[in-house]
């Protein structure tokens, strides 16, 4: 994890850089702004991954003479197929027209937006299956 | 070698046209280099046999040196060239020999000068339906003409009414944003006598194709007797 | 319908998975596309959706040319001239190059190029989908409204925009879209840098990480930068358009430029998000076709994270004309960007150096990319001089900039469409329609820039609708309009083969064009879960060097610290 962390971490101290010296010869506050909050969002993660990489060490990934049965065992939970993205992006759509054409598609977009957060959580909760 | 710019009608425009000549000499010289390099590798390395397998080299440090530094040190000259130039083009006089305001508006051009005269022409739509308006000949008497004396610098100082604009005129190299709450300053010195094509730059809604305006430069004398009769004129019609 | 997945095999065969996923009996049809999570149906349906804004955007380009091929035209009114610049704009860069490129490829392609089972966030990516289908529809639908769809430029400039000057529910609708969209490129984002962070196959470290790959890596973290200025600014404009706020007017205290200052820090990492995975793609097919390995890989590396460094940086080389922004300090961080950007051209010649070049459909439309590239890119190092900018901003020397540049781009879509369609669909697009579309697009692509970079000199301005004659602007606006319709005819042409291809298939196997990458080493098209085995990773060419272990390049198991001059 170490070079993930250095590479996000090397960019929050060019954003910090850029931001001061923006900063100082413009004194232009909206773009110091925006370029501060570059710089704190690869500080942020990088440090994080920084702090994780001491704690985790080396990972099968990592190490170039790994073996692939080094990753054996399971790789993550990748949830398949599942009707609740669709029904969740059209409510989130109908949510977001209703702001051009009138409250009465937030209704439905809020009702399928909630619904959705049911089914996915309740998805999860089952190991990411949907019933068929 | 023009290079397709205009060589200009003004002292700023000539010294933009010099910096212009210069990047593109620059520009063609590298950029011949890194197509030639592109068509010979595409041409000269074709499969010959289709069981060749090259030698695998993938990297050469003195190469990748001399390719990173070469252009942080052109870069370091063009810009170098270019805070020159932009110096002398952005410099403002502290005498200039006229100051005109510039306004513009949806979908035509306000000039004050100074002196008292002012002219303000463009498309003002005057029924709910939208007429077939065409452009016309910049120099069309539809459109404000801005006139300036040669040899001279004059103040423009430019704002908008109502969207962002662009203040351009081509042949002297030069456009400015006109911007509601901001006020931009440039100076022109014009060289040579003759009328020039302006035009609004910045899309600003319906008759943006349309917001035209034409520059013309006279000699001194000729700009103070012109500017001498409109105010009288003005005045009158006024009165 | 795996879930919860083991690791592959490992396999010393050069041949894919067999391509069957007997297990795998999910649903089939419209609830298939409805319901999948696979990042190869998820990035399938992106690729197709995004091809037809591409195809939509591009009649209304047409429309565009054929208006201003003489002067006095009146074949459209003004009005439907400015919402068809707007749209065709819009549609181009918020619904096609982007979505093709990190919701399409990327989706498809980087999950099998690290040997991960799918993307980090597979409901997460499926969200993302519906979300830019949505937004897509919502700003075409603008069209169906009363005052017409958004007309306003594609960038949506205050106080044009404002409730005022752009009054109707088109520009609203403009504006809604793009927050859905907005959002689905930031949860692409989200997966992107996760899955490349954290399902890479065992030996694959971040340098034998394919060059594609890192590029949407890269990709990723610039999307997280930039589409939230972009959302906020929306917002704004909204509050500012409805809710009676003054951020962007003058009345009330506000002020206009801000937009542009938000706008544009999106706007410029945005160029960058369209270019890298591009860059990326050319970086796959070049060393490919040329049979050796990239030149420089470790270069290339730091030129990508350079160039999205300073991408953050130099903004406001798109407002040098406002006269209120600091002219010396865009224009030199946009100078320096060239650099890392030459290094990579270098580096790709260095690639087909000595190489055995094939100049098959793939490998032509790649170098068709350089070609254009880099005339785009060196008349970007004249815009990035404020005084040449004076001059020029806002013409038609700009609009054929940024216009051959992102023809590069497209070009880099097409090299993508017809290397990647093997491994998409098992079949093969044929080389000798290929190679006609190729010809056609790239000698339309001079014959409409060069002119159009000639008359923007010579001062017309961009977004006019019409022209007089007297302008003397009409000979070069008829080549131009002839360069677009060889284009247009090229697409086309691309289009029959995919049509061909698909009724007369040639099928291939695994890896017809004896290729590199993990993606090659599975089945074409690749199984539900992507791989039953991979071969070894030791470097950034696991499937070469399985099937050519004499001309492998190693870095015999240095830690990545260490430099790996290694030849062979």
């Amino acid at each position: 994890m170490k070079f993930e962390a250095n590479f996000l971490i090397f960019l929050g101290i060019f954003g910090a850089i850029t931001a001061l010296v923006y900063g100082i010869l413009s004194d232009e506050l909206a773009g110091t702004v925006m370029l501060a909050g570059f710089a704190l969002l690869g500080l942020f993660p990088g440090g994080y991954y920084l702090w994780w990489h001491r704690r985790i060490g080396t990972r099968a990934e990592d190490d170039p003479n790994a073996e692939l049965v080094d990753g054996a065992g399971v790789v993550g939970v990748f949830p398949s197929s599942s009707i609740w993205p669709f029904i969740f992006g059209v409510g989130c759509a109908l949510v977001a027209i209703s702001l051009v054409f009138g409250f009465w598609t937030a209704l439905p977009g809020f009702f399928m937006v909630i619904s959705a957060a049911f089914g996915i959580v309740s998805e999860s909760r089952h190991g990411g299956l949907s019933r068929h | 070698m023009t290079f397709g710019g205009f060589r200009g009608v003004t002292v700023q425009a000539k010294d933009e046209f010099k910096l212009w000549q210069g990047m593109l000499i620059a520009g063609f010289i590298v950029g011949g280099i890194v197509y030639a390099l592109i068509f010979w590798s595409s041409v000269m390395y074709r499969r010959r046999h289709a069981d060749y397998i090259p030698h695998q080299f993938h990297s050469n440090k003195p190469i990748e040196i001399i390719y990173t530094t070469l252009p942080i040190l052109i870069i370091v000259g063009i810009f170098y060239f270019t805070v020159v130039t932009e110096n002398e083009v952005d410099a403002v006089s502290s005498t200039p020999s006229e100051i005109v305001h510039v306004v513009a508006y949806r979908w035509g051009w306000q000039f004050s000068y100074d002196s008292g005269y002012n002219v303000s022409q463009g498309v003002l739509i005057k029924t709910a339906a939208e007429p077939k308006l065409l452009a016309l000949p910049f120099a069309s008497n539809e459109y404000p003409r801005l006139l300036l004396p040669q040899g001279e610098t004059v103040r423009i100082v430019l704002t908008s009414a109502d969207t962002i604009h662009g203040f351009y005129v081509p042949e002297f190299n030069f456009s400015r944003y006109a911007q509601p709450g901001v006020t931009n300053e440039f100076d022109f010195t014009p060289t040579t006598i003759g009328t020039y094509s302006g035009q609004c730059t910045q899309y600003c809604g319906l008759y943006h194709s349309e917001m035209r305006f034409s520059v013309q430069v006279v000699t001194p004398a000729k700009f103070q007797q012109w500017l001498t009769t409109t105010q009288t004129s003005q005045a009158q019609g006024a009165a | 319908m795996t879930l919860l997945t083991d690791r592959p095999k490992v396999s010393d065969d050069d041949h894919g998975a067999g391509g069957h996923d007997g297990e795998h009996h999910g649903p089939v049809g419209i609830m298939k596309w409805l319901t999948s999570t696979d990042h190869k149906v998820i990035g399938m349906s992106y690729t197709i959706t995004s091809f037809v804004m591409f195809l939509i955007a591009g009649l209304f380009a047409i429309m565009i040319r054929v208006q201003l091929t003489g002067p006095d035209s009146t074949i459209v009114s003004q009005h439907t001239y400015n919402e068809l610049f707007t749209m065709h704009g819009s549609l181009m860069i918020y619904l096609f190059i982007g979505p093709f490129a990190f919701g399409g490829l990327a989706n498809y392609i980087v999950p099998l190029q690290v040997g991960a089972p799918d993307m980090a966030f597979p409901r997460l990516n499926a969200f993302s989908y519906w979300l830019y289908l949505t937004g897509s529809l919502i700003m075409i639908g603008g069209f169906l409204t009363v005052g017409g769809s958004a007309d306003f430029g594609w960038v949506a400039y205050a106080p044009l925009s404002d409730a005022v000057n752009s009054p109707g529910a088109g520009p609203d609708m403009w504006i809604v879209a793009l927050m859905l969209t907005g959002f689905s490129a930031i949860f692409t984002g989200v997966n992107l840098v996760t899955t490349i962070f954290y399902l890479r196959a065992p030996g694959m470290t971040m340098f034998r990480v394919p060059i594609f790959t890192w590029n949407m890596l890269v990709t990723g973290i610039l999307i997280l930068i930039a589409f939230p200025v972009l959302f906020g600014a929306l917002v704004m404009l909204w509050c500012d358009r409805h809710l009676g706020t003054h951020i962007f007017s003058v009345v009330g205290g506000g002020v206009p430029v801000l937009w542009q200052n938000l706008f544009w820090f999106w706007g410029h990492p945005e160029v960058y998000i369209i270019a890298l995975p591009f860059f990326g793609v050319v970086t796959e097919v070049l060393p490919v076709f040329s049979r050796k390995p990239l030149f420089g890989y470790r270069g290339m590396i730091f030129a990508t994270i350079s160039i999205a460094a300073l991408s953050t940086a130099v903004w406001a080389h798109h407002m040098f004309t406002t006269g209120t922004v600091l002219l010396p300090f865009f224009s030199l961080m946009s100078y320096f960007i060239a650099v890392p950007t030459g290094i990579k051209f270098f580096n790709w010649i260095g690639t087909m150096w000595r190489g055995s070049v094939i100049l098959n459909t793939p490998m032509l439309f790649s170098i068709g990319f350089l070609l254009l590239f880099l005339g785009g890119g060196v008349t970007g190092i004249f815009l990035a001089s404020p005084p040449i900018d004076f001059a020029t901003h806002d013409t038609y020397f700009v609009v054929a900039h940024f216009h051959q540049v992102i023809f590069a781009l497209v070009f880099g879509a097409f090299s993508a469409i017809y290397y990647w369609h093997p491994k998409f669909f098992g079949r093969m697009l044929r080389d000798g329609l290929g190679k006609i579309s190729f010809w056609l697009m790239i000698v339309g692509s001079f014959v409409m820039l060069t002119p159009m970079y000639l008359v923007g000199l010579r001062g017309m301005p961009r977004r006019i609708a019409e022209y007089a004659a007297t302008d003397g602007w009409t000979f070069e606006n008829r080549l131009v309009t002839i360069g677009s319709l060889m284009i247009f005819v090229g697409v086309a042409v691309t289009l029959v083969n995919l049509v061909v291809s698909w009724r007369k298939p040639v099928f291939c196997g695994a890896n017809p064009w004896d290729a590199n990458s993990l993606e090659w080493a599975t089945s074409s098209p690749p199984p539900h879960h992507n791989f039953d085995s991979i071969p070894p990773i030791r470097s950034e060419r696991p499937v070469w060097d399985a099937n050519h272990p004499d001309f492998t390049t190693h870095d015999h198991g240095l830690s990545p610290a260490e430099p790996a001059e290694v030849s062979v």
